[in-house]
């Protein structure tokens, strides 16, 4: 009942719309340079593998996506359990501040991080933690620490206090009733929220490229030097998009109901 | 709701949260304050400024200040227009979403697609996309007659730059606004039909209200994300021609880390962060002031 008239219509247009360029990404990823400059096609007419081929055999290319998924991996591990004890305080204690914290972490999400370039570059460069994947994790945390208590505390609030109470009667120890009742209960909100976590680590890009140089590039990194480069290899530069955007594509109907939670912050 | 108990001992618990975004948040922000009053004569020497840069910028006929206040236009402008379409647009779609069934769950998977798309991939997809020699969009609408190009043109440009934040971003509001409809129960529709009302009369006076919280979320985080937008305008027209898509960031980014001058770039930082702070502070207020209003009105009944 809550639709209108010629949605159909209205959310084709709209998909198409969405998918289009999505489609020429792939459509050129799997051509050869020579097709793409000298000719339009709507298809591949002379389907090759050899853009993909070189970014799993170049250590240049490869290299880039281990590194970004190092720094995500770390990211993400760092956030959620840094998180969890906060998302419960939050959903079961008021405490001294705790409405002024709230809105300090909701102002971490909001900064521009063009505002933290400069700064965390000099930063980590002091700590000698510059071009590792620590340093990006580190940033990261910034904007998804503040994310993933959020989410959590959304799913902790929904368990009743009363698992709680009869667990501590039962005599559990504080930290026996989190990891052996609270955090069983809550699996599939800590995966929402490491996918969150995961996803705003895996597509920011300004941070990464400032913390790093060589030895921890990643992916963003190598594709915007290849862009600023003067030959334009424009097949490789699709086949490394494409090779981006599975990670997201890959997990994305076992979340497909939370998106709005987790880009809401968990407020909807 | 549940009442919650009084707990100091719950700071034990946020400490771990606290220490980290306090590492990786005030403590750049203080050596950007440090910077922000200092000069430097290079070679890591430094004297105390004042208030010199703060002035500098906040005057706009000098040439830092001009660049501020000309980025920010561009920005707010930019913000302004992508709210005007994204937030019609994707109310739209949350409505003509189908009602149940696979196809709704197709539908979802494809609407979150762009979201999890790396920023400086969403640059490449357009950046493909849209050049007149090799992009099914520049190609065709150079061949139905349009000049098109979007790195010589400032016109295109902009266009470009909007329809991608366009495509990007719509499905946001779009699943915003599905999930504060599918929160309305049937009851409420079927009240309505049995008073004839209209489908526009149903639109307002059901499904606005409920609309109301999302769509304030949905605002924030729209004008938030476009007011620091870097990578996607970055990588696709680099923040020209000339200066028309250099938005704050990117200007900032210019300032920082490509001439960097360090005074220069942490008063803007500062500048820029304190005006993010204030709206953010403006909009929380209002999300916690509707909130109390709403189970206020509630109670009463």
């Amino acid at each position: 009942m809550h639709t209108i008239p010629g949605r159909r219509i209205i959310l084709l247009l709209f998909l198409i719309f969405l998918l289009l360029p999505i489609y020429w990404l792939v459509n050129m990823s799997f051509k050869t340079n020579t097709e793409i400059v000298s000719t339009m096609t709507l298809w591949p007419h002379t389907p090759t593998l050899e853009n993909y081929t070189r970014i799993f055999t170049d250590e240049s290319w490869y290299s880039g996506y281990i590194n970004s998924l190092k720094y995500v991996i770390i990211n993400t591990i760092l956030s959620i359990s840094f998180a969890l004890p906060a998302a419960y305080a939050f959903s079961r204690y008021r405490f001294l501040g705790d409405k002024h914290l709230f809105f300090w972490l909701l102002s971490n999400r909001m900064a521009p991080p063009a505002v933290f370039a400069l700064p965390f570059f000099n930063l980590y460069s002091a700590i000698g933690l510059f071009d590792t994947p620590w340093a990006v994790a580190l940033a990261h945390c910034l904007f998804n620490v503040p994310l993933a208590v959020w989410i959590l505390e959304g799913f902790v609030s929904g368990v009743p206090r009363e698992i709680d109470e009869t667990a501590f009667l039962d005599g559990y120890s504080f930290p026996k009733f989190f990891v052996k009742i609270l955090v069983p209960l809550i699996a599939s909100g800590i995966g929402v929220a490491a996918f969150f976590c995961f996803m705003f680590s895996w597509v920011e890009l300004l941070l990464a490229r400032t913390l790093t140089s060589v030895n921890a590039k990643p992916i963003s990194a190598v594709m915007t030097r290849t862009v600023s480069a003067s030959g334009m290899d424009w097949g490789l530069l699709a086949a490394a998009g494409v090779l981006t955007i599975i990670p997201g594509a890959l997990v994305i109907w076992f979340v497909r109901n939370y998106i709005a939670r987790g880009f809401a912050l968990g407020r909807v | 709701m549940m009442d919650k108990t009084v707990n100091q001992k719950a700071w034990f618990l946020v400490l771990p949260v606290f220490l980290i975004v306090a590492f990786s948040a005030v403590l750049p922000l203080m050596t950007v304050v440090n910077y922000s009053v200092q000069d430097t004569f290079g070679n890591n020497q430094f004297f105390w400024n004042g208030v010199g840069w703060f002035k500098e910028l906040l005057d706009p006929s000098s040439d830092l200040g001009g660049r501020f206040y000309a980025s920010l236009l561009r920005n707010l402008a930019f913000s302004a227009i992508i709210l005007a379409i994204e937030v019609p647009l994707g109310i739209l779609v949350a409505l003509s979403m189908p009602r149940d069934g696979w196809r709704v769950a197709a539908c979802l998977v494809i609407l979150a697609l762009p979201l999890l798309i790396p920023w400086n991939v969403v640059g490449t997809i357009w950046q493909i996309f849209g050049r007149p020699d090799i992009g099914l969009l520049g190609y065709t609408l150079n061949h139905m007659g349009i000049d098109y190009n979007y790195v010589s043109n400032e016109f295109d440009a902009w266009a470009t730059v909007i329809v991608m934040d366009v495509w990007h971003w719509t499905s946001l509001v779009a699943l915003l606004c599905y999930a504060g409809l599918k929160s309305i129960p049937d009851a409420y529709y079927q009240a309505a039909q049995i008073d004839g009302a209209s489908r526009w009369a149903v639109f307002r006076a059901i499904q606005l209200p409920k609309l109301n919280r999302v769509l304030l979320i949905g605002v924030l985080l729209r004008f938030m994300d476009s007011f620091m937008i870097y990578t996607e305008p970055f990588v696709v027209t680099g923040g020209g021609p000339g200066n028309s898509t250099t938005f704050v960031s990117i200007e900032l980014v210019k300032i920082a880390l490509g001439q960097f001058d360090l005074g220069k770039a942490a008063a803007l930082s500062l500048v820029y962060n304190i005006i993010v702070l204030i709206v953010c502070w403006i909009f929380y207020t209002v999300m916690t002031n509707a909130g109390v209003d709403h189970t206020k009105r509630e109670g009463a009944v």
